[in-house]
């Protein structure tokens, strides 16, 4: 933590489910220490559904990308279509081969 | 960029039906309105566990108790998601709760009225909660994601509410006489506080068009109060139950609903206060919260002392 | 007394254990420290009342007036009720809640832990389902019993009191009487009186980490919940539970 100061920190949460997808965030909660955030984050966040895994992150940890930096982080996808299969010409036969 | 610039870009992915995120420049009137009312969301969410919350410890079956404690708590997490997307527009729940504890927030009117049977938790689920969802459904689609986000999320757990009061309701209608007249009371005391809820007539809500400017509200508060009376109607009749309205009466034409006059003065007599249970709701609320003080200074000495032993620890390597 | 009443009044005390407690912690729902502990203290005493559903219905297959589960809850008087002393008590502060819950989720896990060698096959299926759910609670009120006792002055000295309150109120869980001791005998529920040393100690270091301590002195008060001898705390219960379903005798709900 940057700051000498403790407090009830507020803690982003991350639940994966059964069906193999990554973690996705779901809310944010309230607490001082980890322990006490992945607690609450299991009885907040995961009474329904089949969780299993959960993270929690301090908000002020999370390093995001800022609107100013979208048009040069995330350039439009057409414009790079040699990253996609359809761009490439496969004659049928070894297509289907 | 200029302001001017900053605000055309922001009017346009409203437009476009593009989401506002916390890092996104909004203008500094929609971050304030939308932490008003997300905080007023939340704060009804979290009073709104004590008129029902009254029930569990007499609920009169473990089917019930079970399923009225999960709901109450379910409030609670509403209230959570809630101060947590007010939190993402830079506001602090430890702040929104004073205003509340303060008198300085609104909640909604609804939870100003006593539950004084076991009736009165049926219509809750199946009234309140249905018309609570009527809102939230309309603002799953708003325009700041986070608010939208939560909506969705509260919106399938809500239905369990409603389908809970639902049920308790068709068992009561269904049973003694006793049970039956229950039913109708509730029903009786509920209806026209529910309409309420929506706030007052369009031509006097003085938010109302600049919200659904930026997309925030899609639907008028007299739009919403009517599609909720469209649904609730056939469902008292499957209960067998009166709505307490003489003037309710069918347009033909539209198939709508169409209300008698409702009062008003009641409900600005709500909002300035003086409802039947302002003060103890709040009363209600403070107390837990200054009891809660020590608890929450406690948890915060504890891990202050852990973070200073860890420190400690890492020095003398 | 014939077997199938043996092992009817044998559940109940389990039963009535955690229905009582579960109510007791279902009084906090709206108005705990936190949100976030509001939240938890309600999943907890909703895996209580599920656990006592379950044992209630395991019961009632030998009770010999043939009442349901609801009879049983809302209809019996104060001193048909099995449970133990220590889980009637009112909730007090937080402290007090979390330290008496601490103490029960100790035993409780002990008690699910030997459940799943029972002979009867819904018995033991039973607890080691359970088991999974009581392992949190443990971890969970442990956290508090630590954070509370390390925390400030003055939480430490409001969960000092709950324990100098409590703790000559947690023997009654390791007591078996003819009753328990013929039901441990054929194999159904555990002997209970088996895992109060263990208890004893894990409790006692738990309490060293939070700066805590056992009482001087405890007073020998003698506890008779599982024979139907309760204090009036249960009887406020009782009146407040039952009073809406005694009202409408025979409606359905």
């Amino acid at each position: 933590m940057t700051s000498g100061k403790v407090d009830d920190s507020l803690w982003e949460v991350f639940l994966q489910e059964k069906n193999n997808s990554g973690h996705v965030h779901v809310g944010s909660l309230r607490a001082c220490g980890s322990e006490e955030a992945l607690q609450a984050a299991r009885d907040v966040y995961a009474r329904r559904g089949s969780p299993i895994s959960i993270w929690v992150a301090l908000s002020e940890s999370i390093v995001a990308s800022t609107p100013a930096d979208a048009p040069s982080f995330f350039d439009p996808k057409d414009a790079k279509s040699f990253r996609y299969p359809n761009y490439y010409k496969v004659p049928r036969t070894l297509k289907d081969a | 960029m200029t302001e001017a610039s900053r605000q055309f870009d922001f009017e346009g992915r409203i437009a476009r039906d593009e989401k506002i995120e916390p890092n996104d420049w909004m203008p500094s009137r929609y971050r304030r309105q939308l932490v008003r009312m997300i905080s007023q969301h939340a704060h009804s969410e979290v009073v709104g566990m004590l008129p029902e919350g009254n029930w569990i410890t007499r609920a009169p079956s473990l089917r019930r108790k079970i399923s009225l404690l999960a709901k109450v708590q379910d409030e609670a997490g509403h209230g959570l998601y809630l101060y947590g997307a007010a939190e993402t527009l830079g506001a602090e729940r430890e702040d929104l709760i004073n205003l509340l504890l303060g008198g300085d927030a609104r909640y909604s009117s609804i939870f100003n009225y006593p539950s004084v049977t076991w009736g009165d938790v049926g219509v809750i689920g199946w009234l309140v909660d249905q018309a609570a969802m009527v809102n939230q459904t309309m603002l799953t689609k708003c325009s700041y994601g986070p608010y939208a986000r939560a909506m969705i999320q509260i919106c399938k757990e809500e239905n369990f509410h409603k389908r809970q009061g639902m049920e308790i309701m068709a068992v009561l209608s269904a049973g003694t006489s006793a049970q039956r007249a229950m039913a109708q009371d509730a029903l009786d005391r509920w209806w026209w506080p529910t309409l309420m809820m929506f706030g007052p007539p369009d031509e006097e809500s003085p938010h109302s068009s600049e919200l659904i400017g930026w997309k925030v509200k899609m639907k008028s508060n007299d739009e919403l109060r009517q599609w909720f009376v469209d649904l609730a109607v056939p469902q008292a009749e499957a209960l067998d139950l009166q709505i307490p309205d003489s003037e309710l009466v069918r347009d033909n034409k539209t198939g709508h609903w169409i209300s008698g006059p409702i009062n008003w003065d009641e409900f600005r007599s709500i909002l300035r206060g003086e409802g039947p249970c302002n003060r103890e709701r709040i009363e209600s609320r403070r107390e837990s919260h200054l009891e809660g003080a020590w608890v929450r200074e406690a948890a915060r000495a504890y891990e202050e002392k852990c973070r200073k032993k860890k420190a400690l620890e890492r020095e003398s390597l | 007394m014939v077997w199938e009443e043996l092992r009817f009044q044998a559940l109940l005390r389990h039963a009535d254990d955690r229905l009582v407690l579960g109510h007791r912690l279902s009084e906090w729902c709206g108005h705990g420290p936190t949100l976030e502990e509001d939240i938890a203290l309600s999943n907890v005493a909703l895996d209580l009342l599920g656990q006592a559903k379950v044992i209630f219905e395991q019961s009632i297959k030998t009770d010999s007036d043939k009442r349901s589960v609801d009879d049983l809850i809302y209809f019996r008087e104060i001193r048909g009720y099995r449970n133990v002393i220590l889980v009637e008590q009112p909730n007090g502060d937080f402290a007090c809640t979390i330290l008496r819950q601490y103490f029960f989720d100790v035993f409780n896990r002990l008690w699910l832990n030997s459940l799943q060698s029972s002979i009867d096959k819904d018995l033991s299926s039973f607890a080691r389902s359970a088991i999974k759910e009581a392992i949190y609670h443990e971890r969970h009120t442990k956290s508090w019993v630590v954070r509370l006792g390390d925390g400030t002055k003055e939480s430490n000295e409001r969960i000092q009191e709950a324990v100098s309150v409590f703790y000559p109120l947690s023997y009654e869980l390791f007591s078996q009487d003819e009753i328990d001791q013929k039901v441990f005998s054929k194999g159904l529920l555990p002997n209970t009186a088996c895992f109060e040393k263990v208890w004893k100690e894990e409790v006692a270091l738990t309490l060293l980490e939070a700066t805590l301590q056992f009482p001087e002195r405890i007073s020998t008060q003698t506890l008779r919940g599982r024979e139907g001898r309760h204090t009036e705390h249960l009887d406020r219960i009782l009146s407040e539970m039952q009073s809406l379903a005694r009202a409408h005798p025979g409606a359905s709900w």
